[in-house]
């Protein structure tokens, strides 16, 4: 298996297109750095807009590299599963369209360990592309914009918060919220697999996987109670923004934050589980439809 | 000489399609195998059924004296195969695709081992080239040097010469040959040209529409002297039932029609045989030889040119 997972990012590695989604995410974010650097300061007047005579903050300070990236992550999270997509779904469906899936079958490899090795190099790559954002919206904006305390705007029911964090309690929320959006982007990735392998070319597993996010976000995204109840909970695009939950810090009786808590840990853990079960439902899949596969292309 | 594949009545079917039906055939150690019809005959599918591609619909197949369902990781580490066109990661350089599959093969690959073997196949001069700047020959010369560098004991060829040029078809023979003489390959080769298997192969069997026509040895089958006879009787069954019993048995063809294939001088005694069987026969076809029999399957289904191209 180890060597085959070897051979499998090799091969991701030297495909030029996988290169793309590192550059759009480099662009992005540097569009970003540039925007704000040059006029951050209307951006937060805007934002501070409402509560310029309740809450007082250096607003100058407030635009650094913490909450630059907390911006870029709100931004960019949502677009990232098409480029995840741009590779998961090339996985078997590119190999059909080449022609090597017949080869590939053809040699002493088992299908379910063709469909596992094609799934852990899609979550490596969801993995390094992760690690390049944090190097790029967290890093390098605490290199362009230094640190300091965060601040967290939030919609909230009706009424909108801005929360502080203190700076020396913002650094393990990051690591959680990128670990958490690996899993809720790795979700993308089983089911760019699964739509890959009814596919002889990667376009329409590609496009089937945007129509489906999009679809899901918008149904998440409606406010009706029938809705909420029924159909909201089974869907993976409800947890995909779960990782603003270590954001939300949590606050005493008298409104002040609590420095390393959490507002609402059992949801986020409820959420991650929800978003793990969907990864096992969308792999074991994968294997079972690949081994019923008759291979044609 | 012990049988490299057993194939017993084999079977696929796509939704009301029989693109294999009932299927059976026997493949030697050493022999090279010619695996001969006209385009959608079934050859493709049954050569992915026996490298799994395609799970057959009923049927069983052994490789290696083992049943391919359940041996299959061990069965596919000896075989090796070029199915249809030689389709290899085109991004990739000649010496990465080698590499990878001889690694996906269980091979310790060494860069030796990689450019001994693209040394065989004349590409060691473009051993780093990506494979989207080779022509069809190089690919397909790839396309051997991948399917041959675990030093698999059956070697499966899917129309190999399909695309080539005629020094490139040239070449494809030769190398067919010195792997069954010299080195004591198995090789299955399909192809829709008579004349492609006749060159080369010692065995073969023609099929049409995914049945067993004719199955034998290359001469005994395209010597001039024998011819296929067709049958018709009143009772074909019982008629084929009596012959099976009878020293004409032998020369009976496992396909639906009764068909014999035999020496022409024998037809006379056949038919007096039959008459004295009490066999009500409405009529005896021998005007047959092997080749015009495939000219006619082919002709039947407008396929001409498959036959025109015999004298490549």
């Amino acid at each position: 298996m180890w060597k085959l997972l070897q051979i499998e990012l090799f091969k991701i590695s030297k495909r030029p297109r996988t290169y793309i989604a590192f550059v759009a995410v480099a662009a992005i974010v540097f569009i970003f750095q540039f925007a704000f650097k040059a006029d951050g300061q209307s951006y937060m007047d805007l934002m501070l807009q409402s509560v310029k005579d309740t809450f007082s903050f250096d607003r100058v300070q407030a635009i650094n590299g913490y909450f630059m990236c907390y911006i870029v992550l709100n931004t960019l999270l949502i677009q990232v599963p098409i480029l995840i997509a741009l590779i998961a779904a090339d996985s078997i469906s590119g190999e059909a369209n080449m022609g090597t899936l017949r080869l590939l079958i053809s040699k002493p490899i088992s299908r379910t360990q063709i469909i596992l090795v094609k799934f852990a190099a899609a979550t490596i790559f969801t993995i390094f592309l992760l690690l390049w954002m944090a190097i790029t919206a967290l890093f390098l904006s605490l290199l362009i914009f230094g640190a300091g305390d965060m601040l967290v705007f939030r919609s909230k029911g009706d009424e909108s918060q801005i929360l502080l964090i203190t700076r020396d309690d913002i650094m393990w929320r990051y690591y959680a919220a990128f670990a958490y959006a690996t899993v809720a982007l790795t979700v993308i990735a089983a089911l760019s697999l699964l739509l890959s392998i009814f596919a002889e070319n990667s376009i329409g597993p590609i496009i089937a996987t945007v129509c489906i996010v999009i679809v899901c976000t918008i149904i998440s995204n409606i406010n009706v109670p029938i809705i909420d109840k029924n159909i909201k909970p089974f869907l993976f695009t409800s947890y995909l923004v779960g990782w603003k939950g270590f954001f939300y810090i949590g606050t005493d009786p008298d409104g002040k934050t609590i420095k390393g808590s959490l507002e609402n840990w059992p949801a986020i853990r409820s959420s991650l589980l929800i978003l793990i079960a969907h990864i096992f439902i969308l792999v074991t899949a994968s294997v079972v439809v690949f081994n019923k596969k008759d291979i044609l292309s | 000489m012990s049988p490299i594949i057993e194939v017993n009545n084999l079977s696929k079917k796509f939704k009301d399609i029989h693109a294999v039906n009932d299927l059976s055939f026997t493949v030697n150690e050493g022999d090279i195998y010619g695996f001969l019809g006209q385009n959608g005959a079934g050859k493709s599918t049954t050569i992915r059924m026996l490298l799994t591609l395609i799970k057959p619909t009923a049927g069983t197949i052994n490789l290696f004296g083992k049943k391919l369902s359940t041996h299959r990781s061990e069965i596919l580490s000896k075989v090796g195969a070029v199915i249809e066109k030689p389709d290899l990661y085109k991004y990739l350089s000649a010496y990465d695709n080698l590499s990878i599959f001889a690694k996906m093969s269980g091979l310790k690959v060494t860069k030796q081992l990689l450019m001994q073997q693209l040394k065989m196949v004349g590409l060691e001069e473009r051993a780093k080239d990506v494979v989207r700047t080779f022509s069809q020959g190089m690919k397909q010369r790839l396309g051997i040097a991948v399917a041959l560098i675990h030093n698999p004991a059956l070697i499966v060829l899917d129309e190999p010469t399909n695309g080539l040029d005629p020094q490139g078809i040239a070449d494809m023979r030769n190398l067919i040959l010195h792997l069954s003489r010299e080195m004591g390959k198995t090789v299955l080769i399909s192809s829709h040209l008579l004349s492609e298997i006749e060159l080369i192969a010692n065995r073969m069997i023609i099929i049409h529409k995914g049945k067993k026509m004719v199955e034998g040895v290359v001469t005994t089958l395209l010597d001039p002297a024998h011819t296929l006879i067709e049958i018709e009787a009143v009772n074909n069954t019982l008629t084929k039932q009596l012959l099976k019993q009878s020293k004409w048995g032998v020369y009976i063809q496992n396909n639906p029609a009764l068909q014999l294939m035999m020496n022409k001088a024998d037809v006379p005694q056949l038919v007096n045989d039959l008459v004295a069987m009490g066999v009500q026969l409405l009529s005896v076809n021998s005007s047959h030889s092997l080749e015009n029999y495939f000219l006619s399957l082919t002709t039947q289904s407008g396929h001409v040119e498959a036959f025109a191209n015999r004298a490549v």
